[in-house]
């Protein structure tokens, strides 16, 4: 209790004067956050500068060639039965990684209550809207590849826009994967009770602990907010 | 909403004999945000659908993502109950991201206006 107490946050001071009291405190300088926690945030704020350089990457190319540029609400549209529907797929794609962040702050909630079948089940559930999206992404990749997009060239305009499609989604893309994969070891964790056994993991031998899930949670929203980006900036732009 | 946040704190470090560094909080918050995320994101398809043009087209782009991005960082991500020191250390670096790319923006203005001019290509 007395460990718990250290790391309430009713106990400090909040605002500015909490930050300048947090950095000087001469101990660790993230309070009430554990550093499992603090390098995962750390490791997403790598990850950002990654993705921000792809896309600021995208934007040059975009900006700076003199060939018309590929009208993605034409490229990305799907017939059904005779109607093309703009970028029908890609909505569909952002609704199934919406639900997926859903279903993870749910079962983050639920993990924190030491729910184990509930917090097993959306994990899962969490990692078959997953699993859905790359599918998708497979289906559109393929699509286009069959239309003839190329790294280094398409039918429709400017060469650049393969290049920086296949980098950017492909790039996201893997971490989706790398995603459920995680969802699925975690999952698996909370349905044998290694978390509420402290049970030590396998690789990294630090015990089980409900935290991870909300770790894992951190890196599968940050999923979802890139593709906030991608939809934005690369799709819809 | 503090009151409730704080309440459903010491609740669950009684509650539990072994106390973690855990974020709860109620499950309407979530149910909430699940929700707005939908609606932003249908506005932004709809964007799209109506083929809206100029700059409401990208006003509006920027608008629902900016919107979005900050309440999954702020509430899924939890940012919002963490302590400042980390927030500022996680949300400030990306600025220089900015920076970046208002940088390149203007690099390739310069670019395409050389192309246009000494290339002779495009219009």
């Amino acid at each position: 209790m007395n460990t718990a107490l250290l790391h309430t946050q009713a106990a400090r001071p909040p605002g500015w004067r909490g930050v300048v009291a947090d950095w000087s405190s001469d101990q660790r300088a993230f309070k009430g956050a554990s550093w499992g926690k603090t390098m995962m945030w750390i490791f997403l704020l790598s990850d950002t500068f990654i993705f921000g350089c792809f896309l600021l990457a995208y934007m040059t190319v975009r900006a700076s060639t003199t060939v018309a540029w590929p009208n993605p609400s034409e490229v990305f549209a799907l017939e059904i039965a005779g109607t093309n529907f703009p970028l029908l797929l890609i909505a569909i794609m952002t609704f199934v990684l919406i639900s997926s962040s859903g279903t993870m702050a749910m079962a983050v909630n639920y993990a924190y209550r030491r729910d184990r079948v509930k917090t097993t089940a959306l994990i899962l559930l969490t990692a078959l809207f997953g699993a859905a999206f790359v599918g998708m992404q497979a289906f559109e990749w393929s699509k286009l590849i069959h239309e003839g997009v190329r790294p280094w060239e398409n039918p429709w305009g400017a060469a650049q826009f393969g290049a920086t499609f296949f980098t950017i989604t492909g790039f996201h893309g893997t971490h989706v994967t790398i995603g459920v994969i995680m969802l699925l070891i975690v999952a698996r964790k909370v349905w044998r009770g290694d978390l509420d056994q402290e049970r030590p993991g396998g690789l990294t031998g630090r015990r089980g602990r409900y935290e991870m899930v909300e770790i894992a949670g951190l890196y599968w929203h940050f999923v979802d907010l890139v593709w906030v980006f991608i939809f934005a900036l690369f799709y819809l732009w | 909403m503090a009151a409730a946040h704080a309440a459903a704190h010491s609740a669950s470090h009684s509650a539990s004999p072994t106390a973690h560094e855990g974020q709860q909080h109620p499950v309407r918050v979530y149910l909430v945000v699940w929700g707005w995320l939908f609606v932003l994101s249908l506005f932004s398809y709809l964007v799209d659908y109506f083929h809206l043009q100029g700059v409401l087209r990208w006003g509006l782009i920027l608008l629902f993502m900016g919107l979005k991005a900050a309440l999954i960082v702020a509430v899924f991500m939890h940012m919002v109950w963490e302590r400042l020191a980390l927030a500022l250390a996680i949300l400030l670096p990306p600025v220089a991201v900015l920076v970046f790319a208002a940088l390149m923006a203007i690099e390739s203005e310069h670019t395409l206006w050389m192309r246009q001019t000494f290339l002779g290509v495009g219009d």
